[in-house]
């Protein structure tokens, strides 16, 4: 089965969940996906030994300017305005294309040809026994929905996805946008975490808007649940949605934080708790 | 001849628009006549390529100057391209800062002078 992740606002303690449920069901088969592409920590906890590194792209066009009797029709097929077709030259902005390849199939002048372009990688290991799959985007890149792809592509062609005993664990990106959509996409549940903060509360309303849009069922984790108010708590109350933990502000699991130890691993009786989530996840999940 | 400036609407009492891709109105008028048109730029919504589809606008309304707030890479590399001059500090009214052009208070520049997604963070601050 898969569960993703994610949260809405950032910082909410995501990879903190992620990491620390992964670590606590060993018997299960887990796969970890560290989907945060734009900013991969969960390696930071699990320190995994990377076996393959997979260099992603993405075609962007190249123009003959010999073929090329300047129509138009590349620029005007682009939704993102990669191409610009002036009267005697056509000019690509390679950071703005999406890799569609719509305008090499249109051009009547057969100009345009497709050049890869590598906007990431993506890094495959293990780590104590978890299967461990992570995207890292190069710096200035603006698009992580394709390497995030190819991320799951990966996971799930290592088949431990589609056994049902096993657990894929998705550390989603914050936000709500498309490298979000990617990221929870196929779930079987996803996991909101958020903090009892106005930001917290504000930003898990988006999310949830989002996966009741995507069908995915879900629940509330509540991270340094003993700061803040009760708004979060009331919001999840009123429209029926589970709490299935909660996480005091503890300065003992911040030091273990800022020293890169998962909570589990100094704090035993977390286990426990990450179990029963696991189980009342398990519970929620239609049969 | 014909220039371009950036607007806030569509008539030279107008503000100029600091912002070149996601400017509301491009204003083509002939700076000796003062006869213009005002196009409406559609590109305003575009969550990117804002610049890039400006350009190509602009680029084919036969301008020789164009006079702007702030310009981005994207579409001073399209101006640059197609042959055409930017230049940027232009404010107040259109009427004005043609004025001003006219009496060669302002040079081309050689570059752009703000980066991708100015116009975007420009908009935010302004709410």
């Amino acid at each position: 089965m898969m569960i993703s992740i994610a949260s809405g606002k950032g910082g909410t303690g995501k990879t903190t969940v992620a990491v620390n449920l992964a670590l606590s069901i060993p018997e299960r088969g887990v796969q970890f996906l560290d989907c945060d592409v734009e900013e991969p920590n969960a390696s930071i906890f699990l320190k995994p030994r990377i076996e393959e590194t997979v260099s992603v792209s993405i075609p962007v066009p190249r123009i003959d300017q010999e073929k090329c009797d300047f129509c138009g029709e590349c620029a005007k097929i682009c939704a993102y305005h990669a191409l610009a077709v002036l009267p005697k030259k056509v000019l690509v902005f390679p950071h703005l294309c999406h890799g569609c390849g719509g305008c090499s199939l249109l051009c009547p002048q057969g100009a345009i040809t497709e050049q890869d372009r590598e906007i990431g990688r993506v890094e495959i290991g293990h780590s104590n026994g978890i299967e461990f799959i992570q995207g890292k985007l190069n710096v200035g890149e603006a698009m992580p929905t394709p390497l995030i792809r190819v991320i799951k592509e990966k996971a799930r062609r290592r088949g431990r996805w589609t056994n049902p005993a096993s657990v894929t664990v998705i550390d989603a990106p914050p936000g709500t946008s498309c490298s979000v959509i990617e990221a929870i996409k196929g779930s079987d549940f996803c996991i909101l975490v958020t903090e009892p903060t106005p930001f917290g509360l504000n930003d898990l309303i988006l999310a949830v808007e989002v996966l009741k849009k995507l069908q995915v069922s879900f629940g509330v984790v509540i991270n340094r649940s003993s700061m803040g108010d009760y708004r979060v708590d009331s919001y999840c109350q009123e429209n029926h949605i589970p709490i299935l933990l909660r996480i005091p502000f503890d300065r003992e699991i911040a030091t273990l934080y800022s020293q890169g130890i998962p909570i589990v691993q100094e704090k035993k009786e977390y286990i426990e708790d990450f179990r029963q989530m696991m189980d009342y996840i398990q519970e929620l999940l239609p049969t | 001849m014909k220039i371009g400036i950036t607007a806030k609407g569509d008539n030279l009492d107008s503000e100029v628009d600091p912002r070149f891709g996601r400017c509301k109105y491009f204003i083509i008028v002939d700076p000796d006549t003062l006869e213009f048109e005002a196009i409406e730029n559609f590109s305003i919504e575009a969550s990117g390529g804002a610049g890039v589809q400006s350009g190509q606008l602009v680029a084919t309304k036969e301008v020789e100057v164009i006079l702007t707030g702030n310009i981005g890479p994207n579409a001073f590399q399209i101006l640059q391209s197609a042959g055409i001059k930017t230049i940027t500090g232009a404010s107040g009214k259109v009427r004005e800062a043609i004025e001003k052009y006219k009496k060669g208070g302002f040079k081309p520049v050689e570059g752009s002078n703000v980066n991708s997604k100015f116009g975007v963070l420009e908009e935010k601050n302004r709410r």
